[in-house]
C-alpha cells in the first residue's frame, strides 16, 4: 500500500472541483500513455483581468492523480494566469504534504494540463515535451529517460558519474545495477564500452588539504546551520565522509520531510563553496551505513 | 483484523490448525534435525511426516522428490538454472509472456548470459497455441517454464500435455504451480512434469516456505551448495517450524479439495454474475471455462484500478488490481497487455481471489457496493459521460 499523506488521501476522498465546468474558456486534455493516467483540466478565465475565477477537473488515475488535479484547481483559483503558471509540480507535490517518489509523475502531469488549458484559452498550440521513463532511483525519484539524457549530454561512464550529475545511486544505492544497465546501453551508441569501476569524472582526492582539514571544515559548516536547523525542532550530525560523498543523519522534524530535501542541497551548495570541489550530501540513517557500497 | 479478505491470489490467512501444529517446534522442539541426538532427532520426524503431506497433496511418487525451499521464487530460480547448469549444449528457454515476475525477470536477465529465451504469446484468453509451441521445442530446449495457473486471471495452461511434448522433444519441463496447488487436484506421478514449484503462503500455511518437486531421475544442480541438508540439494538449516505448517495445511488443502471446487466456485461465480449484471461496460478477463475456482478478474473500463481499490478499502474490502500505479512501474500489468486488453480497461482491472473462509454474505456486500464506487469514479473520468463512455472521444495529448 502506498504511503500517502493524509492530505492526497483527503483529496482523493473529497476531491474539489470535480466533474464539468459548463462555462470553461480554457479547456486543457493531458495523457500519458504509459502510465495510463488522463486528465482534463477546465478553467473559467476573465477575459479583462487574466484571472482564474474557477477550475474543474476530470480524471482517469490513480489515487494520487485525484489528489493533485484536486489540489491544482484550488490553487490556480484567483491566480492570475501568469502567476498560475508558476505553480510546479513541486508545488502541487508540496501543498499535499508530498508524494511517493513513484507518484511524482502525476504531479507532472497537472502541470502539463494547465500548460495545456492556459495555451487553449490564449489561441495557442501547445506541445510538450516532457518525457518519462520509468523509475530507476527511488531515493531521489529519478526515472531512466533523465538519467540516459544526461549520459549523453556529459558523455559519462561510470554509476558514480551519473551520481554526481543527477543525483541517482547517491541514496541507498540499490539501483546502481539498473543504472550500470544504462551505462551499457547508452555508452554503446556513441562506440564505447562500459567498463565496471571506472574512476568517475571528478578529481577523486581534492589537492591541499589534509583528510583532518577536510572534515573541520565540514563540521564547520554544518555547525553554521545547526542553529536555524535547532530552531525547527530539527538537527544535523555528520556520520562519515567517504571521498565526495558526505553522509549526514538528519534528525527531529526535519527527518524526512520535505523541507528535508531543500536544506540538504543549502547546505551542499555552502560546502562546495567552502571546500571549492564537488561534493555530495547523503542523507543516511544514523547506524544504517555499510561501507560495502561506497567506492574507496 | 475486520473487513472482507478477497486478495487470496496474494496471499491468505494461516489456519489457526496450522498455527497450533507449529507452535511446539519453536519452543520445546527446537532442535536441529541434522543433530545427533534426540532434540534433533524428533524434529527430523516431524519434517519427514512434513514431506509426506506434501507428497500426498502433490500425488509424487517418491517423498524425496519434495525439496523445501524458503519461498515459491527460489523454488522457479532453482529449477531454471538447475535446468541450464544441467545441460550446458542446450541453449534455450521456452516461457510465456504472462509469467509470473519470478520467472520472467530471471529469463530476461538470463538472456543477457547469452541464453535465447522464446516468450509465447497468449490470445484475448490469455490461451496458448499448442501448434506454435510444438515448433519451438527443438534440441535446443533446456527447459520449458509454464504457470500452471495464472495468478492474475486464475486461467489455466495445459501444463500436463505439454510435459509431454517437452518430454518428446528430449527437454526439461517445470511449471510454477504456485497458484494452482491447493486447489486442483495433483497427480503428479502420472504426468511427465519434471520441476514443480509450490508457495505455502497461498495456502494457509506461512510465508517464507516453499517446496520444489523434483522427479525422481531428473538431473539436477542446486543453486545453495553447503551442508547435506535436502539431500544436499537445498544446503541450509531448515526452516521447521515453517516446514511443519506446510505440511498441515498441504493435509488440510486435500481435505478441502472439493469444498474449493463446488462452494468456493459457487461464491465466485455468484460474485462475478453480481458484479456484471449491475455494472455496465465491465468483462471478466482471461478464460472464464478455464480457470481457477477462487479467482475472477474484472475489467471496468475507464476507470483506475488503483482508485478502485483505496474507495474498496475504505468500505472493509481487499482486492487488488493490473493498474500501473499499484505495482510501481509505470506500465499496466503485463498480462494485460500481453491478451490485448485496451489501456482504458487494463488500467482498472481488478482481481477478487476467493478461500474457503469466504462467506455468501461477504460476496452480498460486494455485490452491494462494488456498482456505487464504479459510478463514483467514472463521474470523475474524462472518458465518461452520463451513463455510457463520452460520445465524442476523449483523445487527450499524450506524454
Ligand atoms: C504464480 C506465482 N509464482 C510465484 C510467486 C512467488 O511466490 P513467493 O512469494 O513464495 O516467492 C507467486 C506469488 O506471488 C505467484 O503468484
Ligand atoms: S534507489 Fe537509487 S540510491 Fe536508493
Amino acid at each position: 500500500m502506498w504511503d500517502y499523506s493524509e492530505k492526497v488521501k483527503e483529496h482523493f476522498f473529497q476531491p474539489r472541483n470535480a466533474g464539468v465546468l459548463e462555462d470553461a474558456n480554457g479547456v486543457g486534455d493531458v495523457g500519458s500513455i504509459s502510465c495510463g493516467d488522463a486528465l482534463r483540466l477546465m478553467l473559467k478565465v476573465e477575459p479583462e483581468t487574466d484571472i482564474i475565477l474557477d477550475a474543474h477537473f476530470q480524471t482517469f488515475g490513480c489515487g494520487s492523480a485525484i489528489a493533485s488535479s484536486s489540489a491544482l484547481t484550488e490553487m490556480v483559483k484567483g491566480k492570475t494566469l501568469d502567476d498560475a503558471l508558476k505553480v510546479s509540480n513541486q508545488d502541487i507535490a508540496d501543498y499535499l504534504d508530498g508524494l511517493p517518489p513513484e507518484k511524482m509523475h502525476c504531479s507532472v502531469m497537472g502541470r502539463e494540463a494547465l500548460q495545456a488549458a492556459i495555451a487553449n484559452y490564449r489561441g495557442e498550440v501547445w506541445s510538450d515535451d516532457h518525457e518519462e521513463g520509468a523509475l530507476i532511483c527511488k531515493c531521489f525519484a529519478i526515472d531512466a529517460v533523465m538519467i540516459e539524457d544526461t549520459i549523453r549530454a556529459n558523455e559519462l561512464c561510470s554509476v558514480e558519474d551519473v551520481t554526481n550529475y543527477t543525483k541517482a545511486g547517491g541514496g541507498c544505492s540499490s539501483c546502481h545495477e539498473g543504472i550500470e544497465e544504462i551505462l551499457v546501453k547508452v555508452m554503446a551508441e556513441r562506440g564505447e564500452s562500459f567498463k565496471p569501476g571506472t574512476p568517475s569524472k571528478e578529481e577523486a582526492a581534492p589537492v591541499g588539504m589534509t583528510n583532518l582539514q577536510r572534515i573541520k571544515k565540514i563540521e564547520a559548516v554544518l555547525e553554521s546551520v545547526r542553529p536555524q536547523l535547532k530552531r525547527d525542532g530539527g538537527d544535523i550530525e555528520l556520520l562519515d565522509v567517504d571521498g565526495k560523498t558526505i553522509y549526514v543523519s538528519m534528525t527531529g522534524a526535519c527527518a524526512g520531510c520535505q523541507m528535508e530535501a531543500l536544506t540538504l542541497q543549502g547546505i551542499q551548495q555552502k560546502l562546495m563553496e567552502e571546500l571549492k570541489e564537488f561534493i555530495k550530501i547523503v542523507p543516511t540513517k544514523a547506524g544504517a551505513l555499510s561501507r560495502a557500497s561506497c567506492n574507496p | 483484523m475486520e473487513g472482507i479478505y478477497f486478495d487470496n491470489n496474494a496471499t491468505t490467512r494461516v489456519d489457526e490448525a496450522v498455527v497450533e501444529a507449529m507452535l511446539p517446534y519453536f519452543t520445546e522442539q527446537f532442535g536441529n534435525p541434522s543433530s545427533m541426538h534426540s532434540f534433533g532427532n524428533k524434529v527430523g520426524l516431524a519434517i519427514k511426516k512434513a514431506r509426506m503431506q506434501v507428497q500426498e497433496l502433490l500425488g509424487a511418487e517418491h517423498d524425496s522428490e519434495i525439496i523445501f525451499t524458503s519461498c515459491g521464487t527460489e523454488s522457479d530460480s532453482t529449477a531454471i538454472l538447475s535446468a541450464l547448469k544441467a545441460q550446458p549444449d542446450r541453449k534455450e528457454i521456452i516461457t510465456t509472456t504472462v509469467e509470473h515476475p519470478a520467472v520472467l525477470t530471471l529469463c530476461t536477465w538470463l538472456e543477457k548470459d547469452g541464453y535465447k529465451v522464446h516468450y509465447m504469446p497468449v490470445d484475448e484468453k490469455g490461451r496458448l497455441n499448442l501448434d506454435e509451441y510444438k515448433k519451438l521445442l527443438s534440441d535446443q530446449t533446456a527447459v520449458v517454464s509454464v504457470m500452471w495457473a495464472n495468478n492474475e486471471t486464475g486461467t489455466f495452461f495445459p501444463v500436463v500435455e505439454m510435459a509431454e511434448m517437452a518430454n518428446a522433444a528430449g527437454a526439461m519441463f517445470h511449471t510454477d504451480a504456485v497458484q494452482a496447488v491447493g486447489k486442483v487436484p495433483l497427480n503428479l506421478k502420472d504426468t511427465k512434469i519434471d520441476m514443480l514449484s509450490v508457495s505455502g503462503h497461498k495456502l494457509h500455511a506461512p510465508k517464507g516456505i516453499g517446496v520444489l518437486y523434483l522427479k525422481r531421475g531428473v538431473r539436477f544442480r542446486p543453486m545453495l551448495r553447503g551442508g547435506h541438508q535436502e539431500r544436499g540439494r537445498r544446503a541450509g538449516t531448515e526452516n521447521t517450524t515453517s516446514i511443519v505448517g506446510l505440511g498441515k495445511a498441504a493435509e488440510m488443502a486435500m481435505e478441502a479439495m472439493h469444498h474449493e471446487n463446488t462452494e468456493v466456485k459457487r461464491l465466485r461465480d455468484k460474485l462475478e454474475a453480481g458484479i456484471l449484471a449491475k455494472v455496465p461496460r465491465s468483462f471478466v478477463t482471461g478464460n472464464p471455462d478455464d480457470r481457477l475456482p477462487n479467482t475472477c478478474n474484472i475489467a471496468f473500463e475507464f476507470i483506475e484500478g488503483e482508485a478502485i481499490l483505496l474507495l474498496l478499502n475504505k468500505f472493509g474490502i481487499a482486492a487488488s488490481s493490473g493498474s500501473a500505479c499499484t505495482s510501481g512501474s509505470l506500465e499496466p500489468s503485463h498480462v494485460m497487455r500481453a491478451m490485448g486488453i485496451p489501456y482504458t480497461a487494463a488500467h482498472g482491472t481488478v482481481r477478487f481471489s476467493l478461500s474457503r473462509y469466504s462467506t455468501e454474505a461477504e460476496v452480498d456486500r460486494v455485490i452491494a457496493v462494488v456498482p456505487e464506487i464504479i459510478a463514483q469514479l467514472r463521474k470523475l473520468s474524462p472518458y465518461w459521460e452520463g451513463d455510457g463512455p463520452k460520445e465524442e472521444a476523449f483523445a487527450p495529448t499524450y506524454a
